[in-house]
């Protein structure tokens, strides 16, 4: 069975599987009641898939166009909703804080989503290994992605402590200055790349599905061939792995533009010091709930929407010239 | 560890089973030497201690006394063994009123989360419709939609309802499918061979009993898995409560170990935080260590394409 996302599954039976059971039955006229079993499958098929309808009608199309609509609007959530035209787009242009954010923001994905994905790929081929103790290891990768962001800072808090963190003590043993990783704008940016690192498993998991889809008999032709593992890997492996890259890329740089929860906690609530962990959420959440700048915080929300879009786009289109559909694995 | 590797071949594909058995042979049947898979080992325990570190280290804080936590350079093996911690922690907090809400709303969001996308994600898979794929990508294309976009307009419909200050903004959506979890119930369905539906359905079985008498049974380590992501997704979530919730009274974990925190900024104890934060994860650890088998090829059997 194809587990291709783009694979037609009306393929699997012409005119539907129902649709032949029916015209078994009457082959003289097939046409009419294919038909009519057609308009009962669009029935029951959009009856099983109305909650999904619903809630696209009520939590994605509504809330995205009453966000455009308010991005044109001064409201502060109490009075109605005052039209202020393109203002908040012009303030957000020369706001030297949504500077900052974006600037944070870049920071933080260009280096946190290559290096997730590589410590993703890491873990998923630790996971594949065959050892007799792989479900322990998978176990132990995936475990500190049960641990909540907000969990997951106050250790760091504690780990990175300039008086008495293990971070330093390490640092010394290399002979190192203490330092005060939070305490810093780029130091508390980095800090909060490496804890992202440890939530790698699902991520990882996703990897897995893939390296496991790809058929064995592919490596024991190269085997047979003469390729080495590092061979294997280059022309086997990471081409075919290239659609679940995507998948991973795509999430990734989108999970990076809405980074928040550990900034937040971390730096509890303010984004200090100097604004260096103010990441584009951050800020938009201030906006919204901490200033009372419901109409602000929405254009701030649409332009992400609208970064997110041209980056989703941009890495598929690119993603034509690398990702590899040719060999259905699966 | 044996009983972690024992393999339920209900659900099981034949290659798996065999590993368990031949980790050590390859696939044409030589013998591989000890040596190579020695490498592979010592860089996966590497990775396994780095990995257990903040989980060792949450715990080691929580059972160091205060004294023995501002010691530098730290100990590695707590001397006190402060069991009190815990005690204190839950004390020192409404722990359990928030302990009970974040119970109240995730089992709510999983089986709201399990029912709605499993009824979805079979009328994508099992039942032929036309525009059925297109409608599906519509599903993909949500997956990318960021959800800040969202966030204000949910916020003021929320407060208009009067809702805000209740578990109910943080349930109620998950009823409504998620493209996600509705992704991963398709890959898994569509594995189901349609003979098998379709001699149902000559037989006069409705699509309704087809889904629980055949597909729902069948989807049982795909099911869990969307139950242990949804679980941990809302036992953790931080920003929905922090924006609905700000009652004391009806804080979950997440938010409530925080505020407990910014409160008592100038005297936090950690060792007391840690401790907290251990118990709050400790159900998840529990959920995840039972399921994990199922959990692990519920996605690695549906495959990602």
């Amino acid at each position: 069975m194809s587990s291709s996302l783009a694979a037609d599954p009306r393929t699997a039976g012409p005119g539907g599987a129902a649709g032949g059971a029916t015209a078994a039955a009457d082959p003289a006229g097939p046409r009419p009641g294919r038909a009519t079993v057609r308009r009962r499958n669009l029935r029951t098929g959009l009856l099983f898939i109305s909650p999904w309808i619903v809630g696209v009608l009520i939590f994605i199309v509504y809330p995205v166009a009453y966000s455009i609509g308010l991005s044109f609007t001064r409201y502060s959530g109490m009075e109605a909703p005052t039209w202020v035209g393109v203002q908040n787009y012009v303030t957000a242009a020369a706001d030297p804080l949504v500077r900052t954010a974006v600037g944070n923001t870049l920071f933080y994905a260009v280096i946190a989503v290559p290096l997730g994905l590589l410590v993703a790929l890491t873990l998923a081929i630790a996971m594949n290994q065959n050892v007799r103790e792989v479900a322990l290891y998978r176990t132990i990768f995936y475990a500190p992605s049960l641990i909540p962001a907000f969990a997951m800072s106050f250790i760091f808090i504690v780990f990175l402590n300039p008086q008495f963190g293990a971070f330093n003590q390490v640092i010394n043993l290399f002979g190192g200055p203490n330092v005060n990783l939070l305490g810093d704008p780029t130091g508390v940016k980095i800090a909060i790349i490496l804890m992202a690192q440890l939530g790698a498993g699902n991520a990882a998991l996703i990897f897995l599905a893939g390296l496991r889809n790809i058929p064995r008999t592919i490596y024991e032709a190269a085997r047979v061939d003469g390729a080495g593992p590092i061979r294997q890997f280059a022309a086997i492996t990471f081409p075919l792995l290239t659609p679940v890259l995507l998948f991973n890329l795509i999430t990734g740089v989108s999970g990076a533009l809405q980074v928040f929860t550990e900034a937040y906690i971390v730096t509890n609530g303010t984004g200090d010091p100097d604004a260096g962990a103010l990441f584009y959420m951050m800020y938009l959440y201030k906006n919204a709930f901490g200033f009372a700048e419901l109409g602000y915080a929405s254009a701030l929300a649409v332009l992400l929407f609208l970064a997110g879009l041209a980056l989703a786009l941009l890495i598929y289109w690119l993603s034509r010239r690398f990702v590899n559909y040719d060999v259905e694995a699966g | 560890m044996s009983s972690m590797m024992r393999t339920d071949t209900r659900y099981d594909v034949p290659r798996k089973a065999a590993d368990a058995e031949n980790y050590n042979r390859r696939a044409d049947g030589t013998v591989r030497p000890w040596y190579s898979t020695l490498t592979a080992r010592i860089v996966m325990i590497a990775l396994s201690i780095l990995f257990l570190l903040p989980l060792y280290w949450m715990i080691a804080s929580a059972l160091k006394s205060d004294q023995e936590l501002a010691e530098f350079p730290p100990t590695l093996i707590p001397r006190s063994w402060e069991f009190g911690n815990f005690v204190e922690a839950v004390t020192a907090m409404p722990f359990l009123t928030f302990f009970a809400n974040s119970a109240i709303i995730t089992v709510s969001v999983v089986v709201l989360s399990v029912l709605s996308n499993f009824v979805i994600a079979y009328g994508f898979a099992c039942i032929d419709w036309p525009g059925r794929n297109t409608m599906f990508y519509v599903v993909i294309a949500t997956l990318f939609l960021p959800f800040p976009v969202t966030l204000i307009p949910m916020f003021d419909m929320w407060a208009r309802l009067g809702l805000v200050n209740t578990l109910f903004p943080l349930i109620i959506p998950a009823a409504f499918g998620s493209a996600f979890y509705v992704f991963l119930l398709r890959q898994f369905l569509l594995q189901i061979p349609r003979a098998m539906l379709d001699a149902a359905r000559v037989d006069g079985a409705s699509e309704w009993r087809i889904l629980w008498t055949i597909a729902f049974p069948t989807s049982l380590p795909a099911l869990t898995t969307v139950a242990i992501f949804a679980a941990v997704a809302s036992w953790n979530d931080f920003m929905g409560p922090l924006i609905y919730l700000q009652d004391e009274s009806v804080q979950t974990l997440s938010i409530g170990l925080q505020t407990f925190r910014s409160v008592n900024a100038q005297d936090v104890s950690f060792n007391q935080l840690m401790a907290a934060s251990f118990l709050v994860i400790l159900p998840l650890l529990i959920l995840f260590f039972v399921f994990q088998r199922y959990f692990i090829r519920g996605i690695t059997i549906g495959g990602f394409k």
